[in-house]
């Protein structure tokens, strides 16, 4: 399908879901390549996949009571998040190892509450990964909504939040509130994962906050354009990922993952100064260079001192 | 006033005690060289007197007043590992982070913030390296950054962790020049360090500390090995000793 048809569909009433699909994976994807980059260069991945996992059963419950599956998903994402946060303040039992108590138990409450729903089966694979129809007009408000509030406060709190990811303890020395900003963060990483649930799935979320961050961070060393590249490779990838989707007809939430991806791969490879190949080039390039003209001793032991 | 006043402080840290009865206190243009082993408080000294930590019994006080975070005139310089240098930020824009909790919440850092920068980074020498990221950076220049980042609150009293750690001796007797010039501007500093040589070259006064201050005094004043065997823990055979005795 040529990319004319692709937008003659996005304008038919009859594909009325399409034009929604792709701007609740649109929105979705700026704003976890936004949070991402905090969760990447604070190394909490693990946080985010616990996250994830955790908004499971507040979904299972929604699904049962007729509710809405963002607000559901939030509340039980929102309590796992405080719930690492309060008992990752004792160091005797390592964040990690409790993340991994918290995020099994969730995803478990999950499967036994959705079991309980008749014909859960088709259910849960929609939210295991994700889907494109039927989602209500009342959640794209909603997720529109939600992403503007967590932007407005990442740009409210950026530097709060550099600071501690640059040095907890300056920070405390500072009397920033460190625990509080841990919650807030944490929370912002909940709503990003929750508000795109719906077209990528509760497994593969965890690629929307760290692939198109990740992927910003071997292009840049500057936290600004980090911060603006990451969700324009995360939109992109919706829009690009959406198309290959319907015109092929492949599961979206995977597609859109598998783009960004794709983006991510060829950074690692290609980037300005940190790819793979750039290294490569650029070392062979300064061997041509020095074997034209071979330095004189001194010289040679100056430029090693620089 | 004393600059810093340390009376009778106990702490203790997950119910065992860590210091007990520590009397120090500092006055502005003194360097001031916090020598200890292992284990024996020196970090914990510093959280307590960056009130981090609260202290068990005894109090600190800061040109007279209980010392609190981010109101107190501290300027803190933590151990180099503490601090992420991979991080996707320049040398002024981390100088810029030391002035996070005076600038406040919901606002942006103005010119003032700004002047307050360059001034630290000329007083390090850095300037030249302002938009550099820090991961590019030696060992001695990301020091001098931490330094940098707090003298960007242009503190009265500045404390410093182990800043000679992992550093060649040509950038120790630097970063040493560096710190006694701070201290000769009318600064207070005490610094933690396990460099024998360097801390008794260029401190003014050395403290000796294993859970409670063993010894205190200017470096020539302190010949006497019975108080470094007591405090390190050694023998009188230790290679320690050779060296007290040499420097």
């Amino acid at each position: 399908m040529s990319i004319t048809d692709f937008f003659t569909d996005l304008l038919n009433p009859d594909l009325a879901f399409l034009p929604k699909a792709l701007a609740m994976a649109v929105m979705s994807s700026v704003v976890c390549g936004v949070v991402g980059c905090y969760v990447v260069l604070r190394g909490m991945a693990f946080i985010g996949d616990a996250v994830a996992h955790a908004v499971f059963p507040g979904i299972a419950v929604a699904f049962v009571f007729q509710g809405s599956l963002v607000l559901g998903g939030a509340v039980a994402g929102v309590a796992t998040a405080l719930l690492i946060a309060i008992f990752s303040q004792n160091r005797r039992v390592k964040e990690d190892s409790l993340i991994g108590v918290f995020l099994v138990a969730a995803f478990a409450l999950g499967i036994v509450i959705i079991s309980q729903a008749p014909g859960y089966a088709g259910s849960l694979q929609q939210f295991l990964f994700g889907a494109i129809t039927g989602i209500p007009d009342r959640d794209l408000y909603l997720v529109g909504g939600t992403g503007l509030v967590i932007l407005g406060l990442v740009l409210a709190l950026h530097k709060e939040f550099v600071a501690v990811c640059l040095d907890r303890e300056m920070s405390r020395s500072m009397g920033l509130p460190v625990f509080w900003l841990d919650i807030v963060l944490y929370v912002l990483v909940t709503l990003a994962v929750v508000i795109s649930l719906q077209t990528i799935g509760n497994i593969l979320v965890l690629a929307l906050l760290i692939t198109p961050a990740a992927a910003a961070r071997l292009l840049t060393d500057r936290l600004g354009v980090m911060m603006l590249l990451a969700p324009a490779i995360g939109g992109g990838s919706a829009l690009i990922g959406l198309y290959l989707s319907w015109s092929y007809d492949l599961p979206v939430g995977g597609t859109i993952v598998l783009v960004a991806t794709a983006v991510f791969l060829a950074s690692w490879l290609w980037a300005p100064r940190h790819g793979l190949f750039t290294k490569r080039w650029r070392a062979v390039r300064a061997d041509e260079r020095s074997e034209g003209a071979v330095p004189k001793r001194e010289v040679a032991v100056g430029g090693g001192a620089q | 006033m004393r600059a810093l006043a340390i009376e009778q402080l106990d702490v203790d840290l997950g119910g065992r005690p860590v210091l007990r009865g520590v009397r120090l206190h500092l006055d502005a243009g003194e360097l001031v060289g916090l020598l200890g082993p292992n284990g024996a408080g020196k970090t914990t000294l510093l959280r307590a007197i960056l009130a981090l930590i609260r202290p068990r019994g005894g109090r600190v006080l800061v040109e007279g007043r209980p010392s609190r975070p981010g109101r107190s005139a501290i300027g803190y310089v933590p151990q180099r590992h503490e601090f992420t240098w991979d991080f996707p930020i320049s040398v002024e824009q981390v100088v810029l982070s030391g002035r996070t909790g005076r600038v406040g919440l919901l606002r942006r850092p103005g010119v003032a913030d700004w002047r307050a920068v360059g001034e630290a980074l000329d007083r390090v020498q850095l300037a030249a390296l302002r938009r550099r990221p820090v991961g590019e950076l030696s060992g001695g220049q990301r020091q001098r950054v931490l330094v940098a980042r707090a003298l960007a609150l242009a503190p009265r009293i500045l404390l410093l962790d182990e800043p000679f750690t992992g550093l060649d001796m040509p950038t120790q007797e630097l970063l040493g020049d560096l710190f006694a010039s701070l201290a000769a501007e009318g600064r207070a500093v005490l610094m933690t360090t396990h460099d024998l040589v360097a801390a008794m070259e260029s401190c003014t006064r050395l403290v000796l500390l294993n859970r409670t201050v063993v010894a205190d005094g200017r470096p020539e004043e302190l010949q006497d090995v019975e108080v470094w065997m007591r405090t390190f823990g050694v023998s009188e055979t230790s290679p320690l000793l050779k060296l007290v005795r040499a420097v």
